[in-house]
C-alpha cells in the first residue's frame, strides 16, 4: 500500500522535473562539473563518516542529496567548498574531489578562490546584521570592488535573480533582519549569487520555512538552474522530486543509489532506497 | 463548612524544626545580602559627605564658589598651620605662607605644623591618572583583543593553547605589588630602546647593540614614566580583557563566519568585517569596567610611573619637537590620584587639616571612575542599538 502511494506521488511530480535535461545539452562546458572519486571523510581521523563515495554531479542540473539524519549528506556537501576545513582534524581521508577537472585539495588550489566559484546557502538563514544592500555588496567588497555603480548594478541583478527585488527595492538600506524568514533565505541566495559562482550548494535551505516560503525558494531554484549547478541537501523527499533532476540517496555514510530523480523515486534499484522513500524508515 | 475544612486541612502549616530552619536560612541569606548593600552605601556616603562639600562648597552651604576651582587648577602643596598673636589657628598653603611671612616680617608664628600635600589642588594627579588610563586602555585593548582573536579564531585546540590559557589565568592571580616590581624591572630598567646615547650601566646583562648612523639598541628601559606605568597597568588588566573579549567573540553566531567564508572572504576579512564589529560592544563594556578597576591601583604605578610632586606639567619643557616631543612626553613621570591619596592618607594621625584634601581627591577620583563606567554603558547601548541579531 505504501509503495503504490509513493509511486503515485512521484508520477504527479514528473512533469515539473523532466524539462531540465534539455537545458544542459546545449552548454559547451563539460557535462560533469563535480567529480567525486572514491572519497572517505572523517571528522577525527579515526572513524570514517563517509565511505567510498563516487558520484558525478552534472553541470546546470539540480542534484538532490537525500537520506536520514546523520547519513553524511551535509558533510559531503560541505566538502565541495571545503567548509569542513573550519573543523579541526576533519578532512577527506581517501579519494579525490574534482571540480572543473581540478582536485580541490591540491596545494595549488586557493580555498578562497574555490569558495568564490562554489557558493553556499545554509540551513539557517544567516544574513549579516547590516542593511539589505550591504549584505548583497559584501561579496563584492571583500573581492576588492570599490566602484559604487558596479556594486549597485550587481545588487539589483542578484536581487532580481533571487526574485526578491520587487519586495525589497524600497528598503535596500533597511536592516536585513527586518525581512521575513523566507525573504531572509532568498536574500542569502541572492548574496551567494552576487559573487557569480558556478555552483550553488544548498544545505536544507527550506527546513526552517513555512510552505509558502518554501514554494518560493523552490521556484527560485528551478529558475537558477538555467545558470547554476545546484546541489541541494533536503530532508523533504517531495521537495527532492519537485526541484531536482538527479537524486542521490545516502544511508549510514554510504551512497546507496544515484539516478534520475524520476527513476529513483518511481523505480529504485535498491531495496534500501525503496524502503526509505516509501517511509518504512528514516 | 469553613470550620470543618480548616480542621481537616491536610496542608496545615508545619511547625516542625525543618520549617524553622528553612525560615532562618532565608532570613540569614537576606541579611548577608543587605549587609553588602549597607557596606556599599556607607562607603559612598562617607566619601560623598566628606568629599563633596570640599569640591562643591556653595551647594553644601559653606562659603565660597559653586565649584572649588583651586582643586582643578592647582598642584598639591604643603599645608602650614600656625597660631598668630591672638592664638587663632591659621591654615594656608606653603606658597601663601612664604608670601605672608615676607610681607609681614613681624608676624607672630607659633606652633607651626606642616601637613604634606594637604593644600593646593589635584590638577597634576587628575591629569596623570587620565594619561595613565589612556595608555593603559590603548595598550591593553590592542594586546588583549589580538590575543583573544588568536585564541578564539585562529588557534586549534592543543597543549600549547591550554598552556596559554593557564598562563592568562595565573596572570589574573598575581598580586598588584608584584606587577609593580615586574614593571620596574622590565619596563623601567630592561625594555630595549633605540638611542644615540646608550647607558651601559654595570649590572646590565645585555650590552647595547650598535646600529648604523650612530644609534644603539640599548637595554636600558624607559625609566620611571607614564609609558612604563601604562604598560604595567595594561599587563595587569590583560586577563580580564582577554577573557571578556573571547566570550564576546564566541557569542557572535557561527553563521556569520560561515556566510562570510562561503562568499570567498579570507579569514582576516571575515574576522575584521563579520566578527569583530559584533563583538565590540561586549569587549568595550567589560574592558572599560576592568580598566576602571586598575585605574585605582597604587601598587603597580608607585614604582613605575608615579611621583608625589612635579614642578611642571608633563607636557611642559619637552625636548625636541614632533615625534621626539611625543616620546619625551611619554617618558615623563606623572602624579596620579591613587598615589596622591596614598601619600596624603598615610599621614597618621589624620587631622581636620588633612581630611578635606584626602576626601576631595577620593571624591574626584570616584567621579572620574563613574564617568568612565558611564561611558562604557553609553557605548554599549549605542552599539547594541545598531547591531542586533
Amino acid at each position: 500500500m505504501t509503495m503504490t502511494k509513493a509511486k503515485h506521488s512521484m508520477e504527479n511530480a514528473t512533469p515539473a522535473t523532466t524539462s531540465s535535461a534539455v537545458a544542459t545539452a546545449e552548454t559547451s562546458t563539460p557535462r560533469t562539473i563535480i567529480q567525486i572519486d572514491d572519497v572517505n571523510f572523517s571528522y577525527d581521523g579515526k572513524v570514517d563518516v563517509l565511505r567510498d563515495i563516487s558520484l558525478d554531479i552534472f553541470n546546470r542540473q539540480v542534484t538532490a542529496f537525500i537520506g536520514p539524519s546523520g547519513c553524511g549528506k551535509s558533510t559531503l556537501l560541505r566538502c565541495f567548498n571545503r567548509m569542513n576545513d573550519l573543523i579541526p582534524g576533519a578532512g577527506v581521508s581517501k579519494g579525490r574531489i574534482s571540480i572543473l577537472d581540478t582536485d580541490i585539495h591540491s596545494p595549488k588550489v586557493d580555498v578562497i578562490e574555490l569558495r568564490k566559484h562554489v557558493g553556499m546557502v545554509f540551513q539557517k538563514s544567516n544574513p549579516f546584521p547590516k542593511s539589505i544592500y550591504e549584505n548583497l555588496a559584501y561579496g563584492l567588497r571583500i573581492a576588492g570592488e570599490r566602484n559604487r555603480e558596479v556594486i549597485d548594478q550587481v545588487v539589483e541583478e542578484s536581487l532580481r535573480g533571487a526574485a526578491l527585488w520587487e519586495e525589497v527595492k524600497d528598503r535596500l538600506n533597511k536592516s536585513a533582519l527586518g525581512l521575513s524568514g523566507g525573504q531572509q533565505q532568498r536574500l542569502c541566495i541572492a548574496r551567494a549569487i552576487a559573487v557569480k559562482p558556478r555552483i550553488l550548494l544548498m544545505d536544507e535551505p527550506c527546513s526552517a520555512l513555512d510552505p509558502i516560503a518554501t514554494a518560493k525558494v523552490e521556484e527560485l531554484i528551478n529558475q537558477l538552474k538555467e545558470e547554476y549547478t545546484i546541489v541541494i541537501v533536503t530532508h523533504n523527499m517531495q521537495q527532492a522530486t519537485r526541484v531536482s533532476d538527479r537524486t542521490a540517496f545516502f544511508y549510514l555514510g554510504e551512497l546507496i543509489e544515484v539516478d534520475e530523480t524520476t527513476k529513483l523515486f518511481s523505480n529504485p534499484s535498491r531495496t534500501e532506497t525503496e524502503d526509505y522513500i516509501s517511509g518504512r524508515f528514516g | 463548612m469553613n470550620q470543618e475544612s480548616s480542621d481537616n486541612n491536610p496542608f496545615v502549616a508545619s511547625t516542625s524544626r525543618r520549617s524553622k530552619i528553612d525560615a532562618t536560612v532565608q532570613v540569614g541569606f537576606c541579611a548577608i545580602t543587605y549587609f553588602i548593600v549597607l557596606c556599599a552605601v556607607v562607603v559612598f556616603a562617607d566619601i560623598t559627605i566628606k568629599g563633596a562639600p570640599v569640591v562643591f562648597p556653595k551647594i553644601f552651604g559653606h562659603g565660597g564658589p559653586v565649584v572649588n576651582t583651586d582643586l582643578f587648577t592647582k598642584d598639591p602643596e604643603t599645608l602650614v598651620v600656625f597660631e598668630d598673636a591672638d592664638a587663632d589657628k591659621i591654615a594656608m598653603g606653603f606658597g601663601e605662607f612664604t608670601e605672608y611671612k615676607a610681607e609681614n616680617p613681624s608676624a607672630v608664628v607659633n606652633n607651626e605644623h606642616t601637613y604634606a600635600f594637604s593644600a593646593g589642588g589635584v590638577r597634576g594627579p587628575i591629569l596623570g591618572t587620565i594619561f595613565l588610563i589612556t595608555i593603559c586602555i590603548v595598550v591593553a585593548l590592542f594586546i588583549g583583543i589580538a590575543t583573544a582573536v588568536y585564541l578564539s579564531e585562529y588557534s586549534s585546540k592543543g597543549r600549547a593553547v591550554d598552556g596559554i590559557r593557564l598562563a592568562i589565568l595565573n596572570l589574573a592571580g598575581v598580586p598588584s605589588i608584584v606587577f609593580g616590581l615586574f614593571g620596574l624591572m622590565f619596563f623601567c630598567f630592561f625594555v630595549p630602546v633605540i638611542t644615540q646615547t646608550p647607558i651601559d650601566r654595570p649590572g646590565f646583562e645585555v650590552p647595547p647593540i650598535p646600529l648604523p648612523f650612530g644609534y644603539f639598541i640599548s637595554f636600558q628601559g624607559w625609566g620611571t614614566c607614564m609609558l612604563a606605568g601604562g604598560f604595567t597597568l595594561a599587563a595587569m588588566i590583560l586577563p580580564v580583557i582577554i577573557t571578556a573579549s573571547e566570550e564576546s567573540l564566541k557569542a557572535v553566531p557561527m553563521g556569520f563566519r560561515e556566510a562570510s567564508l562561503a562568499l570567498g572572504a579570507t579569514k582576516w576579512q571575515t574576522i575584521h568585517k563579520s566578527v569583530l564589529p559584533y563583538a565590540y560592544p561586549g569587549i568595550l563594556t567589560a574592558s572599560v569596567l576592568g580598566i576602571t578597576r586598575v585605574a585605582g591601583e597604587t601598587a603597580p604605578i608607585m614604582f613605575t610611573a608615579a611621583v608625589a610632586l612635579r614642578d611642571e606639567l608633563p607636557w611642559q619643557g619637552l625636548d625636541g619637537s614632533g615625534l621626539g616631543a611625543v616620546f619625551d612626553f611619554l617618558g615623563q613621570s606623572v602624579q596620579a590620584l591613587p598615589y596622591h591619596i596614598y601619600t596624603v592618607a598615610s599621614k597618621i594621625p589624620q587631622t581636620e587639616y588633612t581630611e578635606p584634601m584626602q576626601y576631595a581627591a577620593v571624591f574626584i577620583f570616584m567621579l572620574l571612575v563613574m564617568a568612565l563606567a558611564g561611558l562604557s554603558v553609553w557605548l554599549r547601548v549605542r552599539a547594541r542599538a545598531k547591531l542586533k541579531w
